[in-house]
């Protein structure tokens, strides 16, 4: 029988990978955006494993926006790492100070 | 029942490797090849929780547009991935403690706390006249139709920035200028010079005389 802990230790494993993702890849931006979208993943999960256990539909509302939100998200950080990469040459973290923040 | 767990677990363990192949792979390609794996065997999870308009908008959405999105940006920019890669090692010890850390957390709450089945019990199957898509669809455009035309004006704020950001064109268009065409006068378009009437010997040739500019204007 899976019961509700189990979808919940899943998406608690798969967001954890995602931290320690988003610490070793601080260089690449392109690897910290998949890092934050299977974060995005793990937090789905969990909204639908409540849906489903509640038996509420709203969870999956909720995982629909969460969906249009990621999409446009995604498509906002790709335009700027690409403006990004045309005016300075490269996409590593640590070399972007101009702002001397 | 035995067939679900199978399903779970097997699908579990993909999501898992896979998500473990994204963040450690050399390559960004590989790593976005892993991420449509990642998103595949979560719809497979997805399936079993019964939500399976969800499960096939997210490989619509992510395996159909966002990844291909991500693929296209990782092949059109060339960079250096092993300069990028330095100082992987060192950091290694300190996300494998953070992430252990946040999950022990995680574990300990979610096995101490209350999600067991005496407070959430699986609830019976649904039956086969039961359709996800219309049950959604009846929520959305009633409850929760506000949120819905934000979340379409949100997608078109996220087309004009990514297009106003990326949009390379060329400065010196040949589109009209209003205020310049309105600014145009008589007096700096026309030119009326005075000259002689002649005839010429050629006939088709017609009357040129200096009075037909002043006529036309």
């Amino acid at each position: 029988m899976i019961g509700l802990s189990d979808y919940l230790l899943l998406s608690a494993i798969l967001f954890a990978i995602s931290v320690a993702g988003i610490i070793i890849n601080r260089k690449n931006v392109i690897t910290l955006l998949m890092c934050i979208e299977l974060m995005l993943l793990a937090v789905n999960t969990n909204f639908i494993a409540f849906s489903h256990f509640l038996q509420d539909s709203a969870g999956q509302i909720f995982v629909f926006f969460i969906l249009t939100v990621a999409a446009a998200e995604a498509a906002i950080g790709l335009a700027i790492i690409v403006v990004l990469f045309r005016n300075r040459a490269t996409i590593d973290v640590e070399k972007i100070n101009q702002l001397k923040g | 029942m035995t067939f679900q767990l199978i399903v779970f677990y097997s699908f579990a363990a993909w999501l898992i490797f896979s998500a473990l192949m994204v963040i450690t792979s050399k390559n960004s390609v590989k790593a976005a090849l892993f991420l449509v794996l990642t998103f595949a065997s979560a719809a497979a999870i997805w399936l079993l929780l019964e939500a399976e308009f969800l499960a096939l908008s997210l490989i619509v959405v992510y395996v159909g547009a966002v990844m291909v999105l991500l693929l296209f940006v990782v092949m059109m920019l060339d960079i250096d991935y092993a300069a990028l890669r330095q100082g992987f090692v060192n950091k290694l010890p300190i996300a494998i403690v953070t992430s252990l850390a946040f999950f022990g957390l995680l574990y300990y709450f979610i096995t101490h706390g209350e999600f067991g089945p005496q407070n959430y019990a699986n609830p019976a199957p649904k039956g086969a006249d039961y359709s996800n898509i219309k049950e959604l669809g009846r929520i959305l455009y009633t409850d929760y139709f506000i949120a819905f035309e934000t979340a379409a004006v949100i997608l078109l704020v996220a087309i004009i920035a990514a297009i106003a950001l990326t949009f390379r064109g060329r400065k010196h268009r040949k589109a009209q200028v209003i205020s310049k065409q309105l600014e145009a006068n008589k007096k700096n378009r026309l030119k009326i010079v005075s000259m002689e009437a002649s005839i010429e010997e050629t006939e088709n040739s017609g009357e040129q005389e200096p009075s037909t500019a002043e006529e036309k204007s």
